[in-house]
C-alpha cells in the first residue's frame, strides 16, 4: 500500500503568496482574538481556589452556585466538570481571606445545604489502606456529596509560573535557532521559527477564541508541539540541501518545491501516527488531559500547514541560495561524503 | 553489510533483559501492609524494634511476607486485608502499652507486592504521583528574613559579650534589619574594635560609618553567611516537618526542598487536609526549668509525700521521675541552636546557643544556682517530658554546652530534640492541593486506556502500511516503552498524569524516526538499489534528519525540564527520557531486527515493506540528473 503517488514535484512555492497571505490572515485573527478576549488562564497562573465535588445524582448547578455566591468570594465560577455529576467551583484570590480556609468552608456550606454535616472519617480501603478524611453524612447516613478534588494556588506562585513559562518559552525558540542556524544556515533559523512561532499563536488564539482554559499542561503540549513541528521544517531543510547538491540545473523553487514533494508522504504519516496517539488521549484522557490533547492537535495540524507552506516560503523569501548551503559542505575528497558519488 | 557483530546483539539483548527486569516491579500492584512509625520526637526507630515487632506477630500466629526497617520507619507486608488488620492489633498492643498515650504510630498501608529478590535488585516500582494516587500536597514557602533577623539578633549578643570581654567601651549596640550597629565614642575604640570583631566573628562583614548617629561600626552577613544561614534553616524546617509527619503515618510522604526557600509536602492517602495541617503547623515548644533536689522533693519521688509546692513531677527520659520548678527560666524561642560537638576533654557534648536575652537570663540564673540541675522540657502535644536534666558548673554566657556520661549518638540526638521543637523560620502555605482516591483511580484507567489504545492503532497502521518493516517498527516501539518504564523505574520518577502523557506523546512521536527510515529504504528501493543496500543506506540516510529532529524535540523538553515545576517537570523527565530512549530503540533495536531477518540472505529478491511505487517522471529525473 502506498499512499502517495506524486508523480511530479508539486509547484507550490508558485502559490507561495497566496499560502504566505492565509498565514498572516489567521495569524492576525490569533492575535486580534488573543488581544481583545484574552486567555483564560488557570488558578495555577492567577492563583485561586478551585473545589471539585461530586454528586450521586445529575447536580443542581443553580443550587450549588447561589450556595457558594452566598459565602460572598467574589466572581465565583460553578461548572460541570467532566460529566453531569461532577461540578467544579472556581473562586478567586481575595485579599484579607485566608486561603487555605477557603476549601472547607465552601465544602462545609454545600455539605450543609443537602441537609449533611462534615465529620471526620476514617475507613480502610479494600486493598488495606488507611485513608482519613472529612466527609459529608446526612442524618439518614447518606453522603449527599464528595469533595473529589481541591486546589489552592497563593498570587504569588502563579506570577512566577507565568515567568517561568515566559522563559521556557524563550529559552525553547533561542536554543532551536541557534541550532538551526549551526546545522543549516540563519535563513532556515529565521523561517522555521518564525513558522512555529506563527503555530503557536496560532493555538493561543484559538484558546483566547473559544475560551478554552489554558493550563500548565497546555504550556506543555505547546512546548513539546514547538519541537516537535520544528523537526517538519529541519527534514524539509535537509530535503532542501541535498537536492541543492543533487540537482544543480534546478532553480530555488524548484529546489523547494521537490523537497517538499519527496518528504509529503512522510509528513503526513508521521503527523497521522502522533495525531492517533494524540486522538486516543482525546477520547480516553478524561477531562484532565482534555486541553491538553486539544493544544497538541492544533499544533499538530498546524504544524504540518505551516512546515509545508511557511517555512520553506520564508526561506524563499529570505533569499536561500545554492551557495549558502553547499559551499562549505561539499568535500569532494572524502569519500563518505553522500555528495561525492552525486557529482556529474 | 546488514550483520550486526556480536557485541551489538549483546548489547541489545543486554537491554532487553534489564529493561524488562525494571519495568517488571510495576506489574505486580499492591498489598496490605503495616507500618510503624515514632509518635514522638524522643522516641527512635531501631532494628531493636523491628526485632520486637517480629517477636509480636510470632506470638499472635500472623505470618508476614516480610518486616523491614526503612530508616524511619518499620513495615511488614502481609498476603491479605484479614492478616494485615489483625498484626495490626497485634502489633500495637505488644508496643503502646497505654492505648491512650501511643508512643508509636500503627497505621494501615499499601506497599508494592513485587517480590523480594526484585526489591534487593533496587527494582522497585514507579511511585505514583499525588493525582494519581489521591493524597494532599502543600507548598509552603519559608520566611526567610525571619532567619536571617534571628541571626542577627543572636549577632548582637555575641558582640556585646566579645567587647566586654576585651574591655572596649562602646555606646551601645543595636540590630537594624538584618545588620547590626555599633556607636563608639571615640575612632581609637572602634578601630581595635573593627580588628577583634573581624578575627572572631569572619562570617561577619564589618563596615566602619560616620554618619548621623556619630561614628558606628555596621556589620552585616556575609553572602556565603547568609547563604549557610538559609539552607541551615530549611534543613531545620524540613527535618522537623518530617518528625511531625510521621505522625499521619502516611506510608511514603514526600518531604523537599523546592527552589531557594520552599517545602513540598506530599502525603499520599491523606485526605484530611484540615487535621494535616493541623499537625504540620504545631509547634512543640522546648522550656528550660531549674529541678527541685531539696529534701521533700526527694520524698516525694520516693512516693512518700506530694510534690512541694511550685513544682511538677516529670519523666526524664531513661532516667526516671524528677521534680522540676514551674517556673520558667528559658523558652524554646531563646533557643538559636543546638549543635553536637566535643567539650574540651573530647567527650561528646551538646552546644547550645541563646539569643541575647537568653543569654543575660541565662548569666543571673546560673551565677546563682551553680551546683543545681537544670532540666530541658519538651512539650508534644501538651504533654512535657524532660530531655535532659545537666548540672550548671559555671556561670554560663549565651555559648554553653551539656557534657557528660554520652555517647556521640546520644548528643546527635539531643541536639536533633532540642531543635526539632522548633521551626528555624516560620512557614507559610502557599499551595494546597487536594486529590481524592476514586479520582485517582480514575486518572490512572484514563491514562493507561490512553496509551493503551494510542499504540494500538499506530502499530495497527504500521503494520498494514509497511508490512513486515512495520512489525518490526512496531515492535521497536514497545521497546521504546519498556525502556521508558525501566529508566523511570531505575530513576524512581513520580508518575503523574502529564507523566502518562508525556509517555503517549513520546510513542506518537517516536515513531517518526522509524516512518523516515522506512520512508528513505522505500525511496533507495524505488531509486534501483538492490534490497541489501536499501536497506543499508535507508537506514544511514536516515540516521541524519532523525538526530535533528530529535535534537530540536529535545531543546523543547530540557527547557520544559529546567523551567519547569511540579507536574510540568513530571512531564518533561518523561519528554526527555523518552527521546533518549526511541533514538536507540528505534534506530538499533529496528535495525537489530531487520538484520537479523535479512542480513544472512545472500541473494535477497525483495524487502516486504509495502509495495513501492515507481513514478515515470521520477526515475528519468534521477537519471539525468
Amino acid at each position: 500500500m502506498e499512499l502517495f503517488r506524486i508523480k511530479r514535484d508539486l509547484p507550490l512555492m508558485k502559490h507561495a503568496l497566496i499560502f504566505n497571505a492565509i498565514s498572516f490572515i489567521t495569524f492576525a485573527a490569533a492575535v486580534f482574538f488573543l488581544v481583545t478576549r484574552g486567555l483564560h488562564f488557570s488558578i495555577e497562573f492567577t492563583g485561586g481556589t478551585v473545589i471539585e465535588v461530586a454528586y450521586p445524582q445529575a447536580a443542581d448547578i443553580e443550587k450549588t452556585r447561589l450556595v457558594v455566591e452566598k459565602m460572598g468570594y467574589g466572581e465565583v465560577q460553578v461548572q460541570n466538570f467532566g460529566s453531569s455529576r461532577d461540578v467544579m467551583i472556581r473562586l478567586p484570590v481575595r485579599p484579607g481571606e485566608k486561603q487555605t480556609e477557603v476549601v472547607g468552608k465552601v465544602f462545609g456550606e454545600l455539605c450543609k445545604a443537602d441537609g449533611g454535616t462534615v465529620s471526620e472519617h476514617q475507613e480502610v480501603t479494600a486493598q488495606g489502606e488507611q485513608v482519613s478524611k472529612q466527609i459529608c453524612k446526612t442524618a439518614a447516613g447518606a453522603e449527599p456529596l464528595k469533595l473529589s478534588r481541591s486546589e489552592v494556588v497563593g498570587p504569588a506562585v502563579g506570577d512566577e509560573l507565568a515567568h517561568d513559562a515566559a522563559k521556557a518559552l524563550g529559552v525553547t525558540v533561542l536554543g532551536i535557532m541557534i541550532y538551526l542556524a549551526i546545522r543549516f544556515e540563519w535563513k532556515f533559523a529565521v523561517a522555521g521559527i518564525i513558522a512555529n512561532l506563527h503555530d503557536v499563536v496560532i493555538i493561543l488564539g484559538f484558546f483566547a477564541f473559544f475560551q478554552w482554559e489554558f493550563s500548565l499542561a497546555v504550556l506543555a503540549a505547546i512546548l513539546a508541539v514547538l519541537g516537535y513541528s520544528v523537526n517538519e521544517s529541519v527534514v524539509i531543510f535537509d530535503r532542501v540541501r541535498e537536492a541543492f547538491r543533487k540537482f544543480r540545473k534546478m532553480n530555488t523553487h524548484e529546489v523547494i518545491d521537490h523537497a517538499i514533494t519527496s518528504t509529503m508522504s512522510r509528513t503526513i504519516i508521521t503527523h497521522g501516527c502522533t495525531q492517533l496517539m494524540v486522538v486516543s488521549m482525546l477520547l480516553f484522557g478524561g477531562p484532565t488531559l482534555h486541553y491538553f490533547a486539544v493544544a497538541l492537535t492544533i499544533g499538530i495540524l498546524f504544524g504540518i500547514y505551516s512546515s509545508v507552506f511557511v517555512a520553506a516560503a520564508i526561506a524563499m523569501w529570505l533569499g536561500v541560495k545554492r551557495e549558502d548551503l553547499v559551499k562549505t559542505a561539499v568535500n569532494r575528497d572524502d569519500p563518505n561524503d553522500p555528495n561525492a558519488g552525486a557529482v556529474v | 553489510m546488514n550483520r550486526y557483530p556480536l557485541w551489538k546483539y549483546a548489547i541489545l539483548l543486554v537491554a532487553l533483559l534489564i529493561g524488562s527486569l525494571y519495568t517488571l516491579p510495576n506489574l505486580f500492584g499492591e498489598a496490605p501492609a503495616v507500618q510503624v512509625s515514632s509518635a514522638k520526637v524522643t522516641v527512635k526507630i531501631d532494628s531493636a524494634l523491628q526485632a520486637r515487632i517480629e517477636a509480636a506477630l510470632k506470638d499472635a500466629g500472623v505470618q508476614p511476607d516480610y518486616v523491614q526497617f526503612d530508616g524511619s520507619s518499620i513495615k511488614a507486608r502481609f498476603g491479605d486485608t484479614d492478616t494485615q488488620l489483625k498484626a495490626k492489633d497485634a502489633i500495637s498492643k505488644a508496643l503502646n502499652t497505654d492505648p491512650a498515650e501511643p508512643t508509636y504510630i500503627v497505621a494501615l498501608n499499601l506497599l508494592s507486592r513485587s517480590p523480594q529478590w526484585l526489591s534487593a535488585l533496587h527494582a522497585n516500582p514507579m511511585y505514583l504521583g499525588l493525582d494519581l494516587r489521591g493524597g494532599v500536597h502543600f507548598l509552603m514557602q519559608v520566611d526567610m528574613k525571619a532567619a536571617l533577623t534571628k541571626k542577627a539578633e543572636a549577632l548582637t549578643g555575641d558582640v556585646r559579650s566579645l567587647l566586654r570581654e576585651k574591655n572596649l567601651r562602646h555606646a551601645g549596640i543595636t540590630r537594624d534589619a538584618n545588620s547590626v550597629l555599633v556607636a563608639f565614642r571615640d575612632a581609637e575604640q572602634r578601630t581595635a574594635a573593627v580588628a577583634l570583631l573581624r578575627s572572631q566573628l569572619p562570617d561577619v562583614v564589618w563596615t566602619p560609618q560616620d554618619g548621623e548617629g556619630g561614628l558606628q561600626l555596621a556589620g552585616n552577613l556575609s553572602p556565603q553567611a547568609q547563604t549557610a544561614v538559609q539552607e541551615a534553616a530549611i534543613k531545620q524546617n524540613i527535618t522537623t516537618l518530617h518528625n511531625r509527619v510521621n505522625e499521619l503515618g502516611v506510608s511514603e510522604p514526600t518531604i523537599q526542598q523546592q527552589g531557594l526557600d520552599r517545602v513540598v509536602v506530599q502525603l499520599p492517602g491523606v485526605q484530611d487536609t484540615a487535621k494535616a495541617k493541623d499537625i504540620i503547623g504545631r509547634t512543640a515548644t522546648l522550656e528550660l526549668r531549674m529541678v527541685d533536689d531539696s529534701a521533700e522533693a526527694l520524698e516525694a519521688l520516693k512516693g512518700n509525700g506530694p510534690v512541694p509546692f511550685g513544682t511538677e513531677r516529670f519523666i526524664d527520659r531513661g532516667f526516671g521521675p524528677i521534680i522540676v520548678k514551674r517556673q520558667v527560666i528559658l523558652t524554646g524561642d531563646n533557643l538559636n541552636d543546638a549543635q553536637p560537638g566535643f567539650d574540651e576533654n573530647h567527650n561528646p557534648a551538646v552546644h547550645l546557643t541563646v539569643d541575647a536575652k537568653g543569654a543575660r537570663v541565662m548569666k543571673e540564673t546560673s551565677r546563682e544556682n551553680i551546683g543545681k540541675r537544670m532540666a530541658i522540657l519538651l512539650f508534644e502535644k501538651g504533654k512535657g517530658e524532660v530531655v535532659t536534666a545537666p548540672k550548671i558548673n559555671s556561670e554560663l554566657g549565651n555559648r554553653f554546652q551539656i557534657s557528660g556520661a554520652m555517647t556521640t549518638q546520644e548528643a546527635s540526638d539531643t541536639a536533633l530534640l532540642l531543635r526539632a521543637g522548633s521551626l528555624a523560620a516560620p512557614m507559610e502555605i502557599i499551595e494546597e492541593r487536594t486529590i481524592g482516591p476514586s479520582l485517582g483511580k480514575e486518572n490512572i484507567e484514563k491514562g493507561i486506556a490512553s496509551v493503551t489504545w494510542g499504540f494500538a492503532a499506530v502499530a495497527a497502521f504500521m503494520c498494514v502500511y509497511y508490512l513486515l518493516f512495520g512489525v518490526f517498527s512496531s515492535l521497536a516501539l514497545g521497546f521504546n516503552l519498556l525502556l521508558l518504564v525501566a529508566a523511570l523505574s531505575l530513576m524512581q520518577a513520580t508518575l503523574s498524569l502529564p507523566g502518562i502523557a508525556a509517555i503517549a506523546l513520546v510513542l506518537g512521536m517516536a515513531i517518526d524516526s522509524n516512518v523516515l527510515i522506512n520512508e528513505r529504504v522505500r525511496e533507495e528501493l524505488r531509486g534501483g538499489a538492490s534490497p541489501q543496500q536499501a536497506i543499508h543506506l535507508g537506514y544511514e540516510r536516515a540516521w541524519a534528519t532523525i538526530l535533528d529532529s530529535n535534537v530540536t524535540t529535545l531543546i523543547a523538553g530540557v527547557a520544559l525540564l529546567v523551567f519547569g515545576s511540579g507536574p510540568i517537570k513530571g512531564f518533561a523527565v518523561v519528554h526527555c527520557l523518552g527521546i533518549l530512549t526511541s533514538m536507540f530503540s528505534s534506530v538499533v533495536f529496528s535495525r537489530g531486527l531487520v538484520n537479523l531477518w535479512y542480513g544472512r540472505q545472500k541473494k535477497l529478491k525483495s524487502v516486504s515493506i509495502g509495495q513501492v511505487w515507481k513514478p515515470e517522471a521520477d526515475t528519468n529525473e534521477v537519471a539525468k540528473a
